[in-house]
């Protein structure tokens, strides 16, 4: 849309010279983004932090390598059924069609999943999604990157293990949605359970979870030393107010990603305070890229959120995280394979395929502490498997550990195993990696 | 002028008992059908194909089978998205399972496998009716996707409950291309949509419309309550659980429980109100709406107002927008767009001298 704008200004302005600037190379990135429903409060802080990092890339450096980033938002609802519609439509917009696709929605990865390889559209999912698709070689063009839930809920293990020291006889509660998300972690919980010797109950939540007297009264029954919430939208405030009301310490409530933005403690009010949550990216605004953001977009009036103190949010900063990657991976890719035009979806691909996004180059994104490094491979589609943790202390959210590895040798065997089998069941050959290049 | 039935006898009761009496019914069926599987190919994208036309018919088919159970037996649910569910999931597990099962046949089993599910979540309207069946119905749309999620076995122990379609091929032929699932679906609801309508008209779619209208005199005339709401309970479910298995085989290709949540039961719902209550056309049309309407908002607000607005104004507009057309179409047409259908038939009738 930007260049049609710019097309007709031209046009007036220079008459037949326009036709030069028209021809500026433009990547196109088509946002599924979803800023109504239940979820509003997730999809429009994402994608807002994603849309003002592209303008802050568009605005600061003129694009990445002279290619403007242009995109389109495309409202899914949170439905597998529009999401799709989306991707469809979306498919090939643009000079190259779309580069990327990033449902922020676990079913619509689901339903999309077999379609990209058609298309040659890289599927990037970060931190949500299909966990075994970190098997690059099964899943060639699937990106569940950072880190997936099975390694979240090694690491929430170890972050109480370095509380509690021995685990043996401790009893740990899984308070989960009840869906497909909240049973993600059961299996790797389990194994975790039966080689330290803690034990796990897991209590399920219905959806949407705004009502969970009988789950606390059975928490209270079981009195563990930790729970950890698996949560989702209202259940997750729901709960922090539900432990207070019980008189379970919320110090012992460790909550997944999607239970620790602003969005969750703040509806619980003084009932979320020393509530700790796991997250790949961190709050706050006083990282570098935010401040930029905030001089070059929104000092210009083009920020994306309605409401500007939502900037530096959970939320928010975690579309920023995904800017950064989306930036990354086009910038990696015309390394190889050319600056200064639109590349395809193909392509594209080959970036988030070998992105090594390392400390240093971190720091010089002004990023450094605000997402874990990342390295990718043709094995490796998940790239790092750190998150760190944060405590909410009644007014903002608190970094509390360093970023804290995951069970890789655990992780990595349980999903090979599940994408082998799925690769068997769609028979489908695994690449083989060192002819990859 | 174009469209009277004057001067055309039926001499005989096959005549008089076709699906379509009026020659320029069957001859407009016929062209629509035509364009639909020889045309609509040629000149449609994939885009077209796989996200526009593709969910158009399957939400047809699902809301031909709530009509048959609301519409004409006049039973109300809500548990329609987990009935096809149940076809979906049944549909896989039977390809899954049984060696060389055909697509087609498996399709079938899982809609008998929604249909007897129907039959047993039907019972209770034995003995409760209106709202409270509705919500004895809403049950089972919450049980049947608890249950697709508790029980691994449904998604052959897939982690996260989440299934993917098998490949579908009829007598070695691969039908994996968007034109080739839109011609299988097209075939499928186009049989099953003629079954309906015949289904309608038989002493079986009598006897439910009997019920429907009141069913103490039905059962003084001698129409077994029992027998006609189970029945319209197992074919209604038939039809949701074969849309269902479409859903996933033909058109999303993934499919998790919670897809079919109680919203997508509601949407199936507003097909029927919208489209015309007790009219199969009427679910065609109402489908039509339903899925098309957001999608052309959609691509209003975000396309061609993007610059103008905000995304989440647009968003929120759009909702708006068409929650108030809903209410608009309910005010001024009550019996919805297959009625506005008949009305513009009646009106063809007599043009050009109405009076």
């Amino acid at each position: 849309m930007e260049i049609k704008k710019t097309v007709m200004l031209g046009a007036l302005v220079t008459g037949t010279l326009a036709a030069g600037v028209a021809m500026a190379a433009e990547q196109f990135i088509g946002l599924p983004s979803y800023r109504v429903g239940a979820y509003a409060a997730g999809g429009s802080g994402i994608f807002g932090g994603w849309i003002d990092y592209m303008n802050l890339i568009n605005e600061r450096d003129g694009g990445v390598g002279g290619v403007k980033l242009v995109y389109e938002e495309c409202e899914t609802e949170y439905n597998n059924a529009r999401g799709v519609e989306c991707y469809e439509r979306m498919k090939n917009k643009g000079e190259t069609g779309n580069s990327m696709f990033s449902p922020l929605s676990t079913g619509i990865t689901y339903s999309v999943l077999d379609k990209v390889p058609d298309d040659k559209i890289p599927l990037v999912t970060i931190g949500y999604g299909r966990t075994d698709a970190a098997d690059g070689r099964v899943f060639p063009w699937v990106f569940p990157l950072i880190t997936t839930y099975w390694s979240q809920a090694t690491t929430m293990i170890k972050y109480i293990e370095s509380k509690e020291g021995e685990l043996k006889g401790k009893k740990i509660v899984l308070l989960y949605h009840d869906s497909a998300y909240g049973k993600e972690p059961h299996a790797v919980l389990d194994k975790m359970a039966a080689a330290k010797g803690f034990e796990v109950t897991k209590i399920a939540v219905a959806h949407p979870g705004n009502e969970q007297q009988s789950q606390w009264l059975q928490i209270r029954q079981i009195r563990p030393d930790w729970v950890i919430l698996w949560g989702w939208g209202v259940m997750n405030p729901t709960a922090l107010k539900a432990a207070a009301k019980t008189g379970f310490s919320r110090a012992k409530m460790l909550g997944v990603w999607w239970s620790g933005a602003e969005e969750d403690t703040i509806p619980a009010g003084s009932a979320a305070k020393g509530f700790t949550a796991a997250g790949f990216n961190v709050a706050g605004a006083e990282y570098p890229v935010i401040k930029d953001i905030k001089k070059h977009v929104y000092g210009k009036d083009k920020g994306n959120m309605e409401d500007e103190s939502r900037v530096g949010s959970v939320y928010y900063n975690r579309g920023v995280v995904h800017g950064i990657i989306a930036v990354e991976a086009i910038r990696k890719a015309q390394e190889k394979f050319g600056q200064g035009k639109a590349l395809t979806g193909e392509q594209v691909r080959w970036g988030y395929e070998n992105l090594d996004i390392d400390d240093k180059r971190l720091a010089e994104l002004g990023a450094a502490g605000f997402m874990p490094a990342l390295k990718t491979s043709c094995m490796d589609h998940e790239g790092s498997g750190k998150v760190k943790y944060q405590t909410w202390d009644g007014a903002k959210w608190k970094v509390v550990t360093d970023w804290i590895d995951a069970d890789k040798q655990l992780v990595r065997g349980m999903i090979e195993e599940s994408a082998a089998k799925y690769a068997q069941e769609k028979g489908i050959t695994p690449r083989d990696c060192s002819k990859e290049m | 002028m174009f469209y009277r039935e004057a001067g055309q006898f039926k001499p005989s009761y096959e005549a008089d008992q076709q699906i379509f009496p009026i020659i320029q019914d069957r001859v407009g069926i016929a062209i629509i059908i035509a364009f639909a599987a020889l045309v609509v190919p040629m000149i449609a994208s994939e885009y077209w194909l796989n996200s526009i036309l593709v969910p158009v018919l399957i939400f047809s088919l699902a809301a031909i089978g709530l009509n048959i159970l609301t519409g004409y037996a006049g039973q109300l649910s809500l548990g329609s998205a987990a009935f096809m569910a149940v076809g979906a999931f049944g549909a896989y597990n039977f390809m899954l399972r049984i060696d060389g099962m055909p697509f087609l046949v498996a399709l079938v089993l899982g809609g008998l496998a929604a249909a007897a599910v129907g039959v047993v979540f039907g019972l209770p309207s034995l003995r409760i009716k209106g709202f409270y069946l509705a919500v004895a119905t809403l049950a089972a749309q919450f049980f049947i996707v608890w249950a697709l999620v508790k029980f691994p076995w449904f998604s052959n122990h897939s982690t996260s409950g989440v299934i993917t379609a098998q490949d579908i091929v009829i007598l070695g032929f691969a039908f994996d291309g968007p034109v080739a699932k839109y011609l299988l679906t097209l075939a499928i609801v186009i049989v099953l949509a003629l079954m309906a309508k015949n289904l309608v008209r038989t002493s079986t779619g009598r006897s439910w419309m009997a019920v429907r209208d009141m069913d103490v005199a039905a059962e003084v005339i001698g129409i077994r309550p029992m027998r006609t709401k189970l029945i319209a309970f197992a074919v209604s479910s038939f039809y949701c659980g074969v849309a269902g298995g479409l859903y996933a085989f033909t058109y999303l290709g993934t499919v998790e429980p919670e897809g079919f949540n109680l919203d997508l039961s509601f949407r199936i719902l507003f097909m029927i109100i919208i489209g015309g209550v007790g009219s199969i056309m009427g679910s065609f049309l109402g489908a039509a709406f339903i899925v098309l309407l957001p999608i052309f908002m959609n691509v209003m607000m975000h396309g061609l107002l993007g610059d103008y607005i905000s995304a989440s104004f647009g968003s929120n507009l759009e909702l708006m927008i068409f929650g108030g057309l809903i209410i608009f179409f309910l005010i001024v047409e009550p019996h919805g767009l297959a009625r506005l259908w008949q009305i513009g038939k009646e009106k063809l009738r007599l043009w050009p001298f109405p009076h």
